[in-house]
């Protein structure tokens, strides 16, 4: 306990000499987020050192090991961390895939030499990743993948389509699942390759999205030289690999929407557009039970989350848990933007012009629309919660 | 805190799953509703629970209490909510020990020891309407000499059937609907004056309806300062919350697990109906919710053995969703068993009705969301 507290008053002092002011308030746009990588631009200077101090200490990835460029941090250490972090609403340092998803990936599956080479550049944001996973032909039925990956002796060749890959023309690499065997059973044939995008064969092209912007893209490989060492785990049993992603990947997705209701709330953004009453209660009673229909259940949800890394860390975790808050709270992320937008009234639709940040709310409640989708959509997790939690029959095929 | 049970935790529970699934299942609770019992629960099995320590469980040791904490207290309330087990436990050992802690020495001293020894049993008499809402009490306390004199009435209180104290939310001052003026008295059942009735409700447990015609009580009956009655209330409210939202928990916990057991044995088109994706989706929301409810009523434990008067925020939260989960999963219940469900001697309906009126008592979900927005500012 005492370790502990001094742990937390070094934090505060760690960060109060070192987190610049800029970088103390609320990112107002997704263009303010930090993604690093070779060809990021830096907004500021503010932006770049405070990723470059907050990398070197291994905070970016606070409870990876110290061996790996992480902060070593334990979990009731690293939730100090973000405490103190909320505390002077010091902006998070770096937004990436690879600490999210490929990073966990790699600590479980990946060879040592693997670990030393890749884990370090994520931590410190050098290397921006992105996912390869969805096809054409290959959605919800993520298995049916039919990207192929070759055998050339001294390489693998690899040829195929992607699609939906978000920032593939931003990322510097792509962690890819691939067909290396056409005869094995759907799940058996399938292998997680790493390669550099900038290799020869690779290409990219933008899909605009509803909300006007194009975050994702079409990515084609054409006769893509990659080598041996990049298979992460076995050949062929790359399903393995993932599957384990993936449990990661809903968190982090399901636990973004739910950590909104953390910060500022949405009865606050009510009142403060429509009114209050004498009382200081939001004046239409019908969206005020709503708001707060939203908020207890973002509240509850945000325990969840926390009592489900609690667990996690207590060794009795579930893995398919992870459908659970992915399916709850990209639903409750949904929610609450639904109820952002009846606030703001006639103000909420302004898509372009200064007063509402070139339509910063409309655009941003488009894009959670995506939220249940991404990751495998609501519909998918409910099936792996009654399958892998609740163990109710396969349904019969007829 | 990490939001998991403690090693003890778990013992308390695992030992009131054991009593319980042994003295106090469902099949009891059936028994007793179907002899009509007014008590509600029975009083030997009380002095046993005494024995193990439920009594005081929430009393301080040097009244012959455990001190354990509100978050064993709230397991032993999902066990209970689980075999749908009657008891004083949430009014008398949960809420009124929690007002006693604010009460005088000499009153103190006069109940606790009884109480904890399964002997005697207080009920909390607040409600006058037919909603929650104890800053509305009208019920009259009139100076006195050095005492006071209670006039008026009390309605649905929790186990106030044949009990022998009530806690009396009186108005020393101001108007119905007033924060301040009110004054909690602890009065011994036996006053003159007090004149009570068993109100059957759907859930076959025990409450009353008091009268209070000329009991006079002195200033020593009085619990904290006079006219600050709420304040004085609001722990022992924040704990009542607390436990029945551990008590519906429990219920909606044992309604999910008889659904999935009926959906993975029923067959109906030549297939397990639980293969059926309509009704998988809707059990996987269904434990999505639960999980949630979870979540809410440990860190409602907690929050209350950090701060009982603190506390009020999350255990809104805790109460008014596990009411909103309960009644899905009770209705859920009923749906996915088919005609089955509909029967009186399937016991999903004993659930449903529990839960009905756990999720009315102290407060329903339009009450605690108020509550919660308030909190939140809006
Ligand atoms: C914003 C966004 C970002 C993304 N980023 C990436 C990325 O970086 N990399 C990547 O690889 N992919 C990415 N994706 C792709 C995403 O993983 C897929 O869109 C998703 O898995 C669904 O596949 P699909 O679009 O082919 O829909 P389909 O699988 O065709 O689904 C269509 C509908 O059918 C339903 N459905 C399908 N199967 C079932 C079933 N068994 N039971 C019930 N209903 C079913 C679905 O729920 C859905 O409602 C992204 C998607 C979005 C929206």
């Amino acid at each position: 306990m005492a370790d502990l507290e001094q742990f937390q008053q070094e934090t505060r002092d760690w960060l109060e000499a070192n987190c610049p002011k800029t970088m103390r308030k609320p990112m107002r746009t997704e263009s303010d987020a930090c993604w690093g990588g070779r060809n990021f631009e830096f907004k500021s200077d503010d932006q770049r050192n405070w990723l470059k101090l907050m990398g070197e200490k291994g905070w970016t990835a606070p409870e990876w090991p110290k061996e790996y460029g992480g902060g070593g941090l334990s979990r009731e250490q690293s939730k100090i961390l973000k405490k103190e972090m909320a505390r002077i609403s010091a902006r998070p340092p770096l937004q990436s895939f690879g600490i999210w998803m490929l990073g966990p990936a790699l600590l479980k599956f990946g060879s040592e030499e693997q670990k030393k080479e890749y884990l370090p550049p994520i931590v410190r944001g050098e290397i921006r990743w992105c996912q390869g996973y969805s096809e054409p032909g290959a959605g919800s039925d993520l298995a049916s993948l039919q990207t192929r990956c070759e055998d050339k002796g001294d390489h693998y060749l690899v040829n195929g389509q992607k699609v939906w890959t978000s920032y593939a023309d931003k990322a510097d690499w792509i962690f890819c699942l691939v067909r290396t065997n056409r005869e094995a059973r759907k799940h058996l044939g399938i292998s997680f390759v790493l390669f550099d995008m900038a290799s020869k064969g690779v290409s990219t092209k933008p899909i605009t999205l509803i909300s006007g912007k194009s975050p994702f893209c079409e990515t084609f490989f054409d006769d893509v030289k990659v080598p041996k060492e990049n298979l992460v785990g076995t050949l062929d049993r790359g399903w393995d690999i993932a599957k384990y992603l993936l449990t990661h990947e809903r968190e982090m997705i399901g636990g973004s929407g739910g950590s909104a209701f953390a910060s500022r709330g949405l009865g606050e953004v009510a009142v403060s557009a429509l009114g209050a009453d004498d009382d200081g209660q939001l004046s239409d009673t019908a969206l005020r039970a709503k708001i707060a229909t939203a908020e207890l259940d973002g509240w509850a949800f945000l325990l969840t989350m926390e009592r489900a890394k609690d667990e996690a860390k207590a060794g009795h975790g579930v893995g398919a848990r992870s459908s659970m808050l992915k399916y709850y709270g990209t639903e409750l992320n949904k929610r609450r933007f639904e109820l952002m937008m009846a606030s703001k009234g006639m103000s909420a639709l302004e898509w372009e012009g200064e007063a509402s940040n070139e339509g910063e709310l409309p655009r941003a409640w488009l894009r959670t629309k995506g939220n249940s989708i991404e990751g495998g959509t609501s519909e998918v997790q409910l099936n792996i919660i009654s399958k892998r939690i609740l163990g109710l029959p396969d349904p019969k095929v007829v | 805190m990490a939001l998991v049970y403690t090693e003890e935790q778990e013992m308390v529970r695992d030992s009131a799953k054991g009593f319980l699934a042994e003295k106090a299942s469902v099949s009891v609770f059936r028994k007793m509703r179907d002899a009509g019992d007014t008590l509600g629960w029975s009083r030997a099995l009380w002095v046993e629970m005494a024995e193990m320590g439920w009594a005081g469980i929430l009393v301080e040791e040097q009244y012959g209490g455990l001190d354990f904490g509100m978050t064993g207290a709230a397991l032993i309330l999902e066990e209970m909510g689980k075999n749908l087990t009657t008891s004083p436990f949430l009014s008398s050992a949960v809420m009124a020990t929690q007002v006693l802690r604010g009460a005088s020495e000499a009153q103190k001293q006069a109940w606790l020891p009884k109480m904890v020894s399964g002997e005697a049993v207080i009920a909390l008499a607040l409600d006058e309407g037919v909603k929650h809402d104890p800053a509305s009490s009208q019920l009259q306390a009139e100076k006195l000499g050095n005492g006071y004199r209670l006039n008026g009435s009390k309605a649905y209180i929790i186990d106030g059937f044949d009990a022998d104290g009530y806690l009396v939310l009186a108005r020393t001052d101001g108007e119905a609907g007033d924060q301040d003026g009110l004054s909690l008295f602890l009065v011994d059942a036996k006053a003159k004056g007090i004149s009570t009735s068993s109100t059957k409700l759907l859930d076959s447990r025990n409450y009353a309806g008091a009268k209070f015609d000329n009991v006079e009580v002195s200033g020593g009956d009085l619990i904290g300062e006079a006219g600050k009655g709420l304040d004085a209330l609001e722990p022992a409210l924040n704990a009542g919350r607390i436990g029945l939202a551990a008590e519906m928990l429990g219920a909606s916990a044992q309604c999910f697990e008889t659904s999935m057991e009926y959906l993975k044995d029923r067959s109906q088109f030549g297939q397990k109906i639980g293969s059926f994706q309509g009704l998988q989706h809707r059990s996987a929301h269904l434990y999505s919710e639960l999980e949630l409810v979870r979540s809410a009523v440990i860190k409602a434990g907690q929050d209350f053995e950090a701060s009982a008067e603190h506390s009020g925020m999350i255990a809104s939260l805790a109460k008014a969703k596990s009411g909103e989960v309960a009644i899905l999963a009770a209705n859920e219940g009923v749906q996915l068993l088919g005609g089955i469900g509909m029967t009186d001697e399937h016991d999903m309906g004993l659930y449903m009705k529990r839960i009905r009126a756990a999720q009315e008592l102290l407060g329903d979900y339009a009450f605690h969301a108020g509550r919660f927005a308030k909190w939140r500012g809006f």
